[in-house]
């Protein structure tokens, strides 16, 4: 939690220090009240006082309780400020943070975790700060002060308020430490009961058709009871806490008065004048101890906010604390255009036992089409993705224009790149937003966008849409089919204008024909444009200048189609699968 | 929320805790005594006070303040223990009713018809099985007692306080009074901040999933600026609504404080002069100064107790959209059993259309007839309702018109359960969970042998694969585990295979598989499916050449039917789209 609110920017850490200003104020007026008040017991005790005085003394009271309240909503201002200050900050720190965490990162927090920590651990923070703030500063101030005023008055009842401030203190310690670790326990309980939720949820139709509707529930209550259990012992150890805090507030006066006047019968009936300063000083004392009571109980709520705030604020910590492996360079230009080259490449994944690509070297020239086929989990999708440093080569140098691209900057990189993803991912909003989502070289027109539109033989559906480019895709592109959203997806790589196009299996849900055109008119329009093609159909990639054939992450063949198919056994093998002796010899 | 809704919603919560109700009604009690019990404190204190001053100058009567002070410990303990009682059995009811809720929830999703997913997002779905439930458990766990102790606390003072002294109470009544209405006017004020408060931070939560989910986009378009540019908008949003609810909530509880310190200023200047004319005793002024503190506090917790319930309504309210949707219709009279299918599926002039959008025919006029062990394959381009089919026969949506029968007898008099035992169903998304490899596969199929297990994984390929895995079968599967897509169906694949069912429905169940693979595991099902009707739908046309009858669909009809020969023949859209494969376009 310290270490977060070092992320304070300078306007909040003033508005603060201004606030606990005020907060001194605050409490100045307040604990002038009982001066007042002895006085008008002084008045009230001593005969023949003016009535006048009574008044007098009565608009002082008046008088601090308006500046008091003046004060107390300045702070309040203040601190509302504060708090939603610094989770405006904290937010948009995490929010860029993620936004530039690597593949690796992201799955190793996993994406909903990431979006919890991002929105309600950030909202548990901020509880604590607008609710806390206040009573952090007042508190131990006003507890000192009272303490002050109180001190040396008696030390019999200042003893008895020591012992009450001990005991509460003690007990709260000791309810806060069981309770805590508890806490952690609920916090990863709900992560779970989410997870599973979300996966019944996912995968609805799987349950239905396995009639596993009991199995999911049965799973779900697994974690359901243990939750409850563990919020059960929370909530009780909770249940001590506030009527213990009423014990404490009321049997302090209690026994503030009851030792007071046993102390005051003590003393000589020959000493009025002493005895009624005695007095005046146990009614002083039982206002001014009630307020020592308190603040320390004021502290008590804060660290009854505190521990599920602390967990918050370590998930929190441990997303900043986590410095993205893959760092750009600092070079904008290559020496080059249009190239790739893979020179020893290999790659192994944290915690795998071999390496999940191997040795892979090739070169690509500008204009030139390279396919890449294998067979599943061959290593194809690790492969283009090195092209666009989601993950860093262990070993080996990838180039692009003759330059290793650990060297460039992102921005040179990315510009330089089209990326169609595996998964043709879709935001909501319009399809022009989709497609000119982000920023490359020279702006995105809307020229551009119809461009990519009709290249990716996406015209003729989008012209049927209502609203043609202006309409409005819904999350995760539900009201569009998987064929419309990769012939989206492939706009969006192409309205970049790159050097270098990499689609990682961005034809699989397209029918023969779609899949045909699109790729004659690639080759028509974009003769400059490199182009890297993952492809499982033969059909999609025969015509390809080069083939790489991979095999458990090694390239086990390169060259054209006609050569493959005489050297190559694996490249034969899928060939065969897909196409009849008679279609091969076409 | 209007007035209305906010005590229906309630009133439907304490329907749910029906049983708990006498527990509840007697924790009410419990919690009006422990408050009636604090409000008789303050009048002994005061008489304390009076016995103390009466003997200042004398003998003081130490036993009668002794008795009152035994009395007085009587009363807090007991108060005390009146307060825990009352919270622990809270906890304890409230606890159990929402690990209900959630169990009930969980089951309900189970239970709904598919097209309530076609409305509702899956987060907000999730959000009403965590967030609204908790919020819900700590609206009644602590307002409701809160408000019910406060009240208790403020009339049992109001008569106290007539009773003690009636002028004094007016005066403080007419404080208090106008505090309220102070008090009424932030909060409606407040309410309105809240409320867009809840919108913004939604808003920005569906914000941060999406970009989140399509992080690689982000990243690879570097959409970062733009990204960042939008999230700040909504940030500020958020901090706005943020602060100004802050602070008018905030603000509440120290006006009250304010409020107090008003009433205390007039007590005392008031008392004082009464006191001086010689009309109460000055115990009555220390009584009156802790009623104004046990007066004025309640208040405060009411105002707090409402707004929370008011989000609490909310909450139940969505809770009980979710509990009270139309449920799948009950299907318990169904006598008709199917155990021994031979697989003679026909359709029968089928007509379908979401129950969302009755106007936008899905499926128009779909009838064919497919025999005994026929392998059936459905072809034709996205959005033609392929996957509609599918979905129609496991009977995930009901028909509009027409029927579908297995082996003469209509899906719809037979019960869903056993509809869904006749199929192995493979889907287009893959659906995996947390878990290990094994308790994937065998999800919640019984009497699943080891040898089972070797053998489908063997025929899918997945041998090798498994034991290249850590722990083989026990391998931990999650978001960190690095498996590419075609490993993930082809996983999906062998669950579908395991229960051995009389027949066979792939959607697209292998589009990330190599088309190797994809012959191995077709020959392995065919092997299995052998006298199996089966259902494939595929792009790759290569998978569905040997079906026995191929459906060509278009726009929600079947244009062509027949086998992969006489369709060639035809020279149709299939031959058509069949050809585009070879294609010299480029």
């Amino acid at each position: 939690m310290r270490k977060l609110l070092k992320r304070m920017q300078r306007r909040e850490i003033i508005m603060c220090l201004i606030c606990s200003f005020l907060l001194l104020g605050q409490i100045y007026f307040d604990l002038k009240m009982p001066d007042y008040m002895s006085a008008l017991t002084v008045l009230i005790q001593t005969p023949g006082s003016a009535i006048s005085e009574v008044w007098i003394t009565g608009a002082k009271m008046l008088l601090c309780t308006l500046a008091s309240a003046v004060l107390c909503i300045a702070c309040g201002y203040l601190a509302a400020k504060v708090a939603s200050g610094f989770t405006f900050v904290l937010r948009r720190d995490l929010f860029t943070h993620v936004s530039a965490l690597g593949q690796q990162e992201m799955l190793g927090f996993s994406v909903p975790s990431l979006i919890t920590r991002t929105t309600n651990d950030i909202t548990q923070i901020q509880m604590v700060i607008a609710m806390g703030l206040q009573a952090l500063i007042k508190s131990p101030v006003m507890a000192v002060w009272a303490i002050l005023k109180i001190l040396g008055k008696s030390w019999e009842l200042s003893l008895v308020t020591a012992g009450y401030v001990v005991v509460i203190c003690v007990t709260v310690t000791l309810i806060v430490t069981s309770v805590l670790p508890r806490f952690r326990i609920v916090q990863r309980l709900t992560d779970k009961l989410n997870r599973i939720a979300r996966e019944n949820l996912t995968g609805i139709n799987v349950v239905h058709a396995f009639n596993a509707e009991e199995y999911q529930n049965h799973k779900f209550d697994q974690t359901n009871q243990e939750m409850k259990s563990t919020q059960l012992k929370n909530q009780r150890t909770f249940a001590v806490l506030q009527p213990l805090m009423g014990l404490g507030m009321n049997g302090l006066s209690l026994t503030i008065f009851w030792v007071g006047a046993a102390l005051l019968s003590g003393m000589p009936v020959s000493d009025p004048a002493g005895r009624l300063t005695m007095f005046s000083n146990i009614m002083v004392f039982s206002t001014y101890a009630t307020y020592v009571v308190m603040s320390f109980m004021m502290l008590v709520m804060i660290f009854m906010l505190l521990p599920p705030a602390e967990v918050s604020a370590e998930r929190i910590n441990e997303v900043l604390d986590t410095k993205p492996a893959i760092q750009e360079g600092t070079k904008e230009d290559g020496t080059e255009v249009g190239t790739l080259e893979f020179r020893h490449v290999s790659l192994r994944y944290p915690d795998a036992a071999e390496d999940d690509l191997h040795d892979v070297s090739f070169q690509v020239k500008q204009g030139q089409t390279l396919a890449i086929i294998g067979a599943t989990g061959s290593g194809k999708t690790t492969l283009v993705s090195l092209i666009a440093r989601f993950y860093d080569a262990t070993e080996g140098e990838v180039l692009i224009d003759g330059r290793n691209i650990k060297e460039y900057t992102f921005d040179a990189l990315y510009n330089k790149l089209g990326y169609g993803t595996q998964k043709a991912v879709m935001f909501s909003g319009t399809v022009a937003e989709n497609i000119a989502f982000g920023a490359c070289r020279t702006e995105i027109t809307s020229q551009t966008i119809d461009r990519a539109i009709s290249l990716a033989r996406a015209s003729e559906f989008v012209s049927k849409m209502d609203g043609g480019t202006n309409y409005k895709i819904a999350q995760g592109g539900r009201n569009v089919s998987g064929g419309q959203k990769q012939r989206l997806s492939i706009a969006r790589a192409l309205a970049r204008n790159p050097e270098i196009l990499v689609f990682d299996d961005s034809f699989s849900a397209l029918d023969y024909r779609t899949d045909a055109t699109l790729r004659a008119g690639l080759t028509r329009e974009l003769a400059n444009t490199t182009k890297i093609i993952v492809a499982q159909r033969i059909s999609t990639i025969r015509h390809a200048d080069q083939i790489l054939v991979l095999d458990e992450g090694r390239i086990v063949g390169d060259g054209t189609h006609e050569e493959l198919i005489r050297t190559c056994p694996v490249y034969r093998e899928i060939a065969m699968s897909q196409l009849s002796d008679a279609e091969l010899a076409q | 929320m209007k007035k209305k809704n906010l005590f229906a919603s309630l009133g439907k919560a304490f329907g749910y805790m029906k049983r708990k109700i006498p527990m509840i009604i007697f924790a009410m009690i419990l919690a009006v005594f422990g408050a009636v019990l604090t409000i008789i404190g303050p009048g002994k204190i005061g008489d304390i006070t009076t016995l103390m001053q009466q003997g200042l100058y004398g003998n003081m009567d130490l036993n009668a303040i002794g008795r009152m002070g035994i009395f007085l410990i009587l009363v807090y303990g007991g108060s005390a223990l009146f307060t825990f009682t009352q919270h622990f059995i809270m906890a304890t009811i409230t606890l159990d009713t929402s690990k209900r809720m959630r169990g009930d929830l969980i089951e309900k999703i189970n239970r709904v018809p598919m097209s309530y997913f076609n409305r509702t997002a899956q987060g907000d779905v999730l959000s009403r099985i965590t967030n609204d439930v908790q919020t819900l458990q700590q609206g009644l766990s602590n307002s409701m007692p809160n408000i019910i102790t406060a009240g208790a606390q403020f009339f049992g003072c109001l008569i106290m306080m007539f009773v003690t002294e009636w002028r004094l109470a007016i005066c403080v009544l007419g404080v208090t009074f106008f505090g309220m209405l102070l008090l009424m006017l932030v909060m409606g004020r407040s309410q309105k901040y809240f409320i867009a408060q809840q919108e913004n931070i939604g808003t920005l939560n569906g914000f941060v999933e999406e970009m989140y989910s399509g992080h690689e986009v982000l990243r690879i378009s570097r959409a970062g600026d733009k990204v960042n540019a939008h999230f700040a908008k909504l940030n500020e949003a958020v901090y706005d609504s943020n602060w100004r609810s802050q602070f008018l909530s905030g603000v509440m509880q120290p006006l009250m404080t304010v409020m107090g310190n008003i009433g205390y200023a007039v007590v005392c200047v008031v008392g004082a002069i009464l006191t001086m004319n010689g009309t109460i005793p000055f115990g009555v002024i220390i009584s009156f100064v802790l009623y104004v503190r046990l007066f004025t506090a309640p208040l405060t917790q009411i105002a707090q107790g409402m707004t929370n319930l008011q989000s609490a309504a909310a909450s139940a309210n969505r809770i009980f959209d979710l509990l009270e949707t139309e449920e799948l219709s009950d299907e318990s009279h169904k006598t008709e059993a199917l155990n021994e299918v031979k697989g003679a599926v026909s359709f029968d002039h089928v007509q379908f259309s979401y129950p969302d959008t009755p106007d936008k025919i899905i499926i128009k006029d779909f009838s064919a007839q497919i025999h005994p062990g026929q392998k059936v394959a459905i072809v034709g381009p996205t959005g033609a309702g392929k996957t509609t089919m599918v979905n129609l026969l496991m009977r995930f949506f009901e028909v509009n018109r027409g029927s579908i029968t297995i082996d003469g007898v209509p899906t719809d008099q037979i019960k869903r359960e056993n509809l869904h035992n006749l199929f192995s169903m493979v889907l287009q998304d893959t659906w995996l969970f947390e878990g290990t490899v094994r308790e994937n596969l065998v999800y919640n199929m019984k009497h699943i042998s080891e040898e089972d297990l070797e053998r489908v994984c063997s025929a899918c390929g997945l041998t090798h694969f498994i034991h290249s895995l850590p722990n083989g079968f026990d391998t931990e599967l999650s978001d960190s585990t690095t498996i590419s897509a075609g490993q993930k169906q082809l996983l999906t694949i062998a669950r579908a295979m395991l229960p051995n069912s009389p027949m066979l429905i792939l959607d697209e169940a292998t589009s990330s598989v190599d088309t190797r693979m994809e012959l191995v595991i077709q020959k392995a099902m065919d092997a299995l499916t052998e006298g199996r009707t089966s259902f494939v739908i595929a792009h790759r046309l290569s998978t569905i050449k040997n079906a026995d009858l191929i459906l060509v669909m278009k726009d929600g009809d079947v244009i062509e039917s027949g086998d992969h020969e006489t369709l060639m023949q035809q020279g149709g859209f299939y031959c058509d789209l069949y050809n585009s494969q070879f294609d010299r376009t480029e």
